[in-house]
């Protein structure tokens, strides 16, 4: 009744290729956008911040870079947790070897370092493809992390391999409190949202979508393979070395670079599948659901009446996770974001669908 | 030289161990063109219920067949649960799924007999044996493990000559001419998927008896794609074969060319070594050419 397109009307081009072309998508959207800026930080407590929303705000950043990667273009990685750790190891030198770049400058150099690392993995793409590529991948979450370790420089030479994060500043606001560091995060995750947003409905990402649906087809229509694949990998890490960043500076303090291993890779690959292949929403959605099964199950669980211990609950999760998996692959390929997706139609019919 | 002997046969050893991984994934990959990634997990679920039975007074032999059952009933429940609803899905959607099963059954198999560390002792031994006037020092146990594997192999490959192996190889050329001749999809998936339950068995109490049965185990799955990458994903042989070199080539490169990097390189080794063949020969050593180009 609410929520219906019938007599708008579109008069322009620009009107037709709005992203959201109806009022009220726009209206809910802006609404969404209020609640996070202004709304989230008058409800939400420092344990909420720094256990569910800012680790999920940069995890959905890297599962979209992810999700640009094999959703769009339809390249399997396993190596999304290596690339974490460029951005994160790049970005750290650059902000403590050159003390006074800006920060956002920091963020900008260091997922452009990531997208260069993304591409030197991503040419065997340009023969192999599907599983063989998931092995190309894995060498390179195998091979980044042990090099970060073994080369002193990268983590100046600190014995235990510990890198910590300097004062977080930009422009004279220093980044302290969790709620600063969610409206930092929030910021920078939701300008790249929506550059990926308006990069997969324009030119490159229907680039991507065509090599993905059909590389034969879309190579005699005139795409060519090599700049469309690597231009994936490219964005793609650079969206996953920018969530690295924004992981360890915001989320970890302090980490070592051993810690952005193939545990990550396999978390943000379950993002995608059950938040929905091939959605920018859908990243958020998996990224947000995936951060919440541990907490539900910790914290959840007692509350009715169900006390695991420790190991319990981490095979359950396990088990969770799995059987997850599965469900939504053989009932919802498209994940969550095509459930949201349907409740919109049934919504537009709503209450009289005949 | 003896050095490096030693060195050689014993990467050798632990390549038989990533071959015995291996030649479960070929057998899945093989006959239903899925790229079982659960098969790491496999091993340690049947290692953790064969341990278990162990531990509850069962004797071996009875263990063995009990846990063959468990596998089998394994193989049952996939078939039914997700490989007959993911069927025409292209590949990689298969493939998330075996990760997705894989998750599942490690899960599974600790909650139900925890996940600390338990040690195999099915009598076989495990003094050192010393060739060449006491040069090279060998564990009698990767010998057996050597033999347990040929074994293996040989069992495979004359299976692969009766009327089941010979339905088998029909699935795995081409499922429709395979089914319009009579043979039936999901009785086959369920055989193929049993047998690749046996050799995680096999897999798994060698390598419990060896390191103990642990949760780590699992990690094994991913030595195996390089190996599969080297030997081919359609040839039993080249699982043993490319198991062997990985297994070789990567104590060796730790042995020689580790120092020069400061140690570890063994982690990462097999997958460049993979990477640099993908780049060169897609098919493997032994595979046919079935890989796509782009």
């Amino acid at each position: 009744m609410l929520y219906r397109e019938s007599g708008q009307f579109k008069t322009s081009y620009s009107a037709d290729q709005a992203i959201f072309t109806i009022p009220q998508d726009r209206v809910l959207f802006l609404l969404l956008m209020l609640a996070a800026f202004v709304g989230v930080p008058f409800v939400a407590t420092d344990y909420l911040y720094t256990a569910l929303i800012i680790p999920s705000l940069c995890m959905a950043l890297a599962a979209l870079g992810l999700n640009i990667l094999t959703g769009y273009c339809g390249q399997v990685s396993l190596g999304t947790g290596a690339f974490m750790g460029v951005g994160a190891v790049a970005a750290w030198n650059l902000a403590f070897r050159i003390p006074e770049l800006n920060l956002l400058v920091v963020f900008i150099i260091a997922g452009l370092i990531a997208a260069a690392v993304g591409v030197i993995f991503g040419l065997p793409s340009l023969r192999i493809k599907g599983f063989y590529l998931a092995v190309a991948t894995l060498a390179a979450q195998f091979f980044l992390p042990w090099l970060f370790v073994k080369v002193g420089w990268f983590t100046n030479y600190n014995a235990s391999g510990v890198i910590t994060v300097p004062r977080l500043e930009l422009f004279g606001w220093t980044i302290d409190q969790p709620v600063e560091k969610y409206l930092f995060t929030l910021g920078i995750v939701s300008l790249l949202a929506l550059a990926a947003k308006n990069m997969v409905r324009s030119n490159p990402g229907r680039q991507w979508m065509a090599i993905r649906d059909m590389d034969i087809a879309a190579e005699i229509i005139g795409i060519r393979p090599v700049i469309a694949k690597l231009s994936a990998f490219a964005v793609s890490s650079f969206y996953i070395g920018v969530a690295g960043a924004l992981y360890l500076f915001v989320y970890l303090g302090s980490a070592e670079p051993d810690g952005f291993n193939i545990n990550l890779s396999f978390q943000a690959l379950f993002m995608i599948i059950i938040g929905g292949l091939g959605s920018i929403m859908g990243s958020f959605l998996g990224a947000f659901f995936i951060l919440l099964v541990p907490i539900f199950l910790t914290r959840g669980l007692p509350l009715i009446g169900l006390d695991l211990s420790t190991a319990a609950i981490a095979h359950t999760e396990l088990m969770v996770f799995g059987a997850l998996i599965v469900f939504f692959l053989i009932v919802e390929p498209h994940g969550l974001a095509r459930l949201w997706q349907l409740a919109k139609e049934k919504l537009r019919t709503w209450p009289f669908p005949y | 030289m003896a050095f490096f002997l030693e060195v050689l046969i014993g990467g050798l050893m632990a390549g038989v161990m990533y071959s015995l991984v291996a030649l479960g994934f070929v057998l899945i990959f093989k006959a239903s063109g899925v790229f079982n990634f659960a098969q790491g997990a496999m091993v340690l679920f049947a290692g953790l219920f064969f341990v278990g039975f162990i531990g509850l007074g069962v004797p071996i032999w009875l263990s063995v067949i009990l846990t063959l059952v468990v596998m089998v009933l394994l193989a049952i429940a996939i078939e039914w649960l997700v490989l007959r609803h993911l069927v025409n899905q292209p590949d990689i959607i298969l493939f998330m799924a075996t990760i997705g099963v894989s998750f599942f059954i490690d899960g599974f198999g600790q909650s139900i007999w925890g996940s600390g560390v338990s040690q195999i002792d099915i009598g076989i031994p495990t003094d050192p044996i010393l060739l060449l006037d006491g040069e090279i020092l060998l564990q009698s146990f990767d010998l057996w493990a050597a033999v347990v594997a040929g074994a293996l192999l040989i069992a495979l490959v004359l299976f692969q000559k009766t009327r089941i192996g010979r339905a088998l190889r029909a699935v795995a050329d081409d499922h429709q001419a395979a089914q319009s001749v009579g043979i039936p999809l999901n009785v086959i998936w369920i055989i193929v998927w049993s047998i690749a339950g046996m050799v995680a068995l096999v897999a798994g109490v060698m390598w419990g008896s060896k390191l103990g049965m642990q949760p780590a185990i699992v990690g094994l799955a991913l030595k195996a794609l390089p190996v599969l990458i080297l030997g081919g994903f359609t040839s039993v042989p080249g699982a043993i074969v490319g198991g062997l070199i990985v297994g070789a080539g990567e104590k060796l490169a730790e042995v020689y060319i580790g120092p020069f990097f400061g140690g570890g390189i063994e982690n990462w080794f097999a997958y460049v070594l993979a990477l640099a063949f993908l780049l060169i020969r897609p098919q493997g050593l032994f595979g046919e050419r079935i890989i796509e180009r782009v």
